[in-house]
């Protein structure tokens, strides 16, 4: 140890360890639940200047930190104790890797003597999260207990960001370590994210788009974790590119930008579709071409000269085969491609093809029924009550798939939802934690009758904090996608997917304490939705809909994209 | 195909379960996995695959290399390279056959390592399909144990 270091070195226990750590990451919160394993770790948090937040589930807490995470950009911390407690997060990080999400989970350990012998409530949980995180970690010496968190903010916030678990066994919380409130940055010589894109390939790009006569841009969420929105924009306006988002590459352009033509893929819109379809050159832009966009990739494209832009090395090439790689930070790559100096693209009558398309064959609902409450007509008027401007956290499903299209996203970071694993559940917990990245900010969260009752539970802190989020439950007495999928594709075997009996979902917003309303009539859901957000304060507005409302339009699993149905 | 891959990385408990993590979750079938310790904390592997494409190659490499402990990997299929497998093998050698069977196994640069009165171990290094020549060479006079170490594999010049 360097003499200077010294002079700042302080012993304390290992539980006071991380917690100084976590101090001087900045974390300005953490979500958790406490447990035998932990216990030193919450003695050491009751003194502590960083609130945790105490979920009432595991899973709660991991997509509070989640929901956090994605608002802010920001790591999200959890705390949780070993095995069952441990286990119980297990979705929420296959969640944060399945979207490149920065998170931190501590996870209690038994005690070292025990690891390996079937102790009371352990788990291998760095054999359990290994195929699900960035890295994870298991501390066996307090004087490792500092760097080891350093290096897991330092990878799990770089490159393509990730979870990262770090296993702490209850022996090591406790004995005395020293704390040197270490400032070296962190440098793993195997871990050396690319960020600085490669000029040549830069310049190889622009000479395809000075040829190019019909190019789109693709834009994901590694716009949106690069920070690098405001650029996206410059390129596209400077070149006029019709541009296609992935869900969660939503609100990286302004919903009223005239080049953007919607999500692109399954329930995408049919003029981003045809663009993906008819291109000449597609610049992909922080998107890694999943299954639910590229839905057939061996006639994905097909005509274009395809350029990927990504953080991640194994990204380019993985499903789509790439004529220009380039590795980098989008930001990085965007500023790079500014910098050239401006031309025309000859691409006049493809944006004006790509617009007229967008203009012709917009989402649609039965807009002159009068019997049945539209989730589509919800979902517009919370958008056009809220001006396009509140953070929106959904669940998964069909009113996911409604807010992705009818509401006007405005801003990145706007919409938390989890796009790659698709995780019930996601919703709730993950509205509450972006309310705590901002308490002043609207947030609403839009959940299905179904996700609803898997973290509910997660009411009870809203009082409890001064939480102000709108839930806004779309109830269509089913589980909406499945039985969708079911009645296109199983015969209309509706197996499992229609409840037979619901709870009275507003008494149990009443048990919690929290204000509810439920809205079931057609002609006046207008004004009983501008009703229930102005009322200030955490509320449910339960919006009783058809059970046989289906999203539209779609391209069928294993189809190409220009093969959509529910198009007229 | 068959792919040689080298890796070098650090010498960490937990390490291969990550390695052999990432080519099961892509269904790669693994022929052999060879790994010492090279140097202070350092490890070299030798993995050796089976896979349709090139392409898939390639993704295996890029995804080792996005391992946190894994600092540098490399298919050296295509570059001029050394690969070696090693062998030892107890044959049956009777006092009959034993001359027979040293002269057998000579061309093979083959060693005799071990003796007993009724069979003998030979030691033998090469490539894999050396080997299976030298195995068969040894199969008629009856092979009571044998054990293969995989291929190890380096870069030439
Ligand atoms: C944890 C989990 N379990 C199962 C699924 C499969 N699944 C996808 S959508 C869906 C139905 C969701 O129903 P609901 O929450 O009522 O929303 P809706 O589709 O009706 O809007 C199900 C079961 C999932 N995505 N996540």
């Amino acid at each position: 140890m360097k003499n200077q270091d010294q002079e700042i070195a302080q012993k304390m226990s290992g539980a006071q360890l991380l917690l100084k750590s976590l101090q001087k990451h900045d974390v300005e919160l953490v979500f958790g639940y406490p447990g035998g394993a932990v216990l030193p770790l919450y003695d050491a948090l009751y003194d502590a200047e960083i609130p945790n937040i105490l979920t009432r589930h595991e899973q709660g807490a991991v997509h509070a930190a989640e929901g956090y995470a994605k608002a802010t950009g920001k790591p999200g911390v959890v705390i949780v104790t070993s095995g069952p407690g441990a286990t119980n997060v297990v979705t929420g990080i296959a969640d944060a890797m399945g979207d490149s999400v920065p998170l931190i989970v501590i996870t209690g350990q038994v005690a070292t003597p025990g690891i390996g012998k079937d102790a009371f409530q352990e788990a291998d949980i760095l054999g359990i999260t290994l195929p699900i995180t960035k890295h994870n970690y298991q501390v066996r010496d307090v004087e490792e207990l500092e760097k080891t968190i350093d290096e897991a903010f330092h990878i799990a916030t770089t490159g393509r960001k990730g979870p990262v678990v770090i296993d702490l066994p209850k022996d090591i919380s406790i004995i005395e370590g020293t704390y040197t409130q270490r400032t070296k940055p962190v440098n793993l010589i195997s871990y050396q994210p690319t960020t600085n894109p490669s000029q040549l390939q830069i310049t190889r790009l622009m000479e395809q788009l000075k040829k190019a006569k019909k190019p789109i841009v693709l834009a994901g969420a590694g716009i949106t974790a690069a920070n690098a929105a405001k650029e996206l924009q410059e390129f596209v306006e400077r070149y006029k590119l019709p541009t296609v988002t992935t869900l969660l590459g939503l609100g990286t352009l302004p919903a009223d930008c005239p080049y953007f033509l919607g999500m692109g893929g399954m329930h995408g819109s049919y003029a981003s579709n045809m663009a993906l379809a008819e291109c000449d050159l597609l610049i992909n832009i922080g998107s890694r071409f999943d299954d639910r966009l590229a839905t057939c990739p061996s006639q994905f494209a097909t005509g274009a000269v395809i350029a990927h832009i990504d953080i991640d090395p194994a990204e380019i090439g993985k499903i789509i085969p790439t004529d220009i790689p380039i590795v980098g930070d989008a930001k990085n790559a965007l500023e790079k491609l500014l910098a050239f100096e401006p031309f025309e693209v000859d691409s006049q009558a493809w944006q004006e093809l790509c617009i007229e398309r967008k203009q012709k064959y917009p989402f649609k609902y039965d807009r002159e029924n009068k019997d049945e409450i539209k989730p589509q007509r919800v979902i517009e008027k919370i958008g056009e009550i809220t001006k396009g401007q509140s953070f929106v956290s959904t669940d998964v499903g069909q009113h996911q798939m409604w807010v992705a299209q009818y509401y006007p996203f405005n801003f990145p970071n706007q919409l938390i939802t989890s796009g790659g694993l698709g995780t019930m559940g996601f919703g709730i917990p993950a509205g509450i934690g972006a309310q705590f990245a901002y308490r002043d900010r609207p947030v609403i969260v839009f959940v299905g009758d179904g996700g609803f009752q898997m973290t509910n539970q997660e009411f009870a802190i809203l009082n409890e904090n001064g939480l102000n989020v709108k839930f806004v439950l779309i109830n269509n007495g089913s589980l909406g996608m499945v039985r969708q999928w079911q009645e296109r594709f199983h015969n209309e075997r509706r197996s499992s997917s229609v409840f037979d009996g619901q709870p009275d979902f507003i008494k149990l917003a009443e048990a919690y304490g929290i204000d509810a309303v439920r809205i079931m009539n057609p002609a006046t859901v207008d004004s009983e939705l501008e009703a229930a957000f102005a009322k200030e304060g955490p509320m449910l507005i339960e919006v009783i809909v058809s059970n046989s409302e289906h999203v539209t339009p779609m391209v069928p699993a294993g189809v190409p994209n220009d093969q959509m149905i529910g198009v007229e | 195909m068959r792919r040689i891959i080298t890796a070098i990385v650090y010498n960490k408990s937990g390490v291969l379960s990550r390695i052999t993590s990432v080519l099961n979750r892509r269904q790669v079938n693994i022929e052999s996995i060879s790994v010492g310790v090279v140097e202070a904390e350092i490890s070299r592997m030798t993995i050796v695959i089976n896979v349709n494409t090139l392409s898939e190659a390639e993704q295996v490499t890029k995804q080792l290399n996005k391992q946190i402990e894994v600092v540098k990997v490399s298919d050296i299929t295509d570059d001029p390279h050394i690969e070696r497998e090693l062998a030892l093998i107890q044959v049956n050698a009777p006092m009959s056959v034993r001359s027979e069977i040293q002269a057998v196994i000579a061309p093979f640069r083959a060693d005799i390592v071990d003796v007993a009165q009724k069979t003998i171990i030979v030691q033998v290094a090469g490539t894999h399909d050396k080997i299976n020549a030298f195995i068969d060479v040894l199969r008629p006079y009856g092979i009571k144990q044998l054990a293969r170490t995989g291929i190890t594999g380096i870069k030439r010049g």
